[in-house]
């Protein structure tokens, strides 16, 4: 049933969506205090969602743990060598992180939470996204 | 119904969002990355036929558009329907410090006097919200990922990619927030 696919997705993604809101890892003011180290509130989310990441990529690479269809699980890997659009790429992307004191999956979310202004930086993330690719044969990777 | 409008410590927040990674890995052998979705966007309306853009949006990102419809959703539960009434309990030299550059509202999620539509009129709103998205999008893309996709995902798989990306977030946010906001507010 296609219909139920897509109703797990939308749980879980509204189960992320609240919890992204109750733990204010939306709010612009948690980012600040982040970048200025005044508070262990978001270096402990992240933290916290990385070595629980950690643990269960691990038992599931180690015991070859299938999805529910029965197919192995497989995490491509990223190219390390590509270093300058990490860097580069990821220092655009955390100057725009602390302006808007949001990333991607937190816009979403607060315009959810009815601040419809966020959806002048969706779409300006959507023309970023755009010129990024319109551009991408001719910057550094 | 108080539990429900009160926020949520950062050490049960924290494992409940790693847990996201094999959730999404075992039920549905996806990897979890908000930012893809914001090249589904393009791929939907490619009209400039950019070569990034051409593939089956609908059979890549049907998923990923659905799990940010529900984000959405839990957006407006967690922050509408069930809202906390109080303001967001921020470290004192936060306050002191976003005083001095001149914010003075710390009620809500996001200070008004940057996030709002009537924020949206003046060149320091504006800033904000149109370069901060735009940076936000073209950034996340030109790095493979974003918070979710890097910081979140790729460093539970030990990827070193991810961990140079996570390095680049903090540069440019320590930029932003040291040298450039100063300016700006």
């Amino acid at each position: 049933m296609k219909i139920l696919e897509y109703l797990k997705y939308l749980l879980i993604g509204t189960a992320f969506g609240f919890i992204l809101v109750k733990s204010e890892v939306v709010s612009w003011f948690r980012i600040q205090e982040m970048f200025r180290f005044d508070s262990i509130h978001m270096y402990g989310i992240i933290g916290l969602a990385v070595v629980v990441g950690i643990i269960s990529v691990q038992i599931i690479k180690k015991n070859n743990i299938k999805d529910t269809k029965g197919n192995p699980i497989t995490i491509p890997p990223k190219d390390a060598s590509q270093w300058k659009r990490y860097i580069i790429g990821g220092s655009m992307f955390g100057l725009g992180w602390a302006l808007l004191g949001a990333c991607p999956g937190p816009m979403f979310a607060l315009l959810g939470s009815g601040i419809t202004v966020m959806i002048i930086p969706i779409l300006s993330a959507i023309v970023g996204t755009y010129v990024y690719g319109m551009l991408r044969d001719s910057l550094p990777h | 119904m108080d539990l429900l409008t009160q926020p949520m410590p950062w050490y049960i927040a924290g494992p409940i969002i790693g847990l996201t990674v094999p959730i999404l890995l075992i039920l549905g052998g996806k990897m979890f990355g908000v930012s893809a979705n914001l090249r589904h966007a393009c791929a939907a309306c490619n009209f400039g036929n950019v070569e990034f853009f051409n593939y089956d949006w609908k059979e890549a990102g049907w998923w990923n558009i659905t799990f940010l419809v529900g984000s959405v959703l839990g957006g407006f539960l967690g922050g509408y329907v069930f809202a906390n009434p109080e303001p967001i309990d921020l470290a004192a030299s936060t306050v002191t410090d976003l005083q001095a550059l001149g914010i003075n509202d710390f009620n809500g999620l996001v200070p008004t006097d940057l996030i709002s539509w009537e924020a949206l009129e003046t060149p320091t709103g504006l800033i904000v919200l149109v370069l901060g998205g735009f940076l936000v999008g073209f950034g996340a893309r030109y790095a493979g990922g974003c918070t979710s996709g890097h910081a979140i995902s790729g460093l539970s798989d030990l990827q070193l990619a991810s961990l140079m990306a996570v390095i680049g977030f903090f540069i440019g946010g320590l930029l932003m927030t040291y040298l450039i906001y100063p300016i700006i507010l």
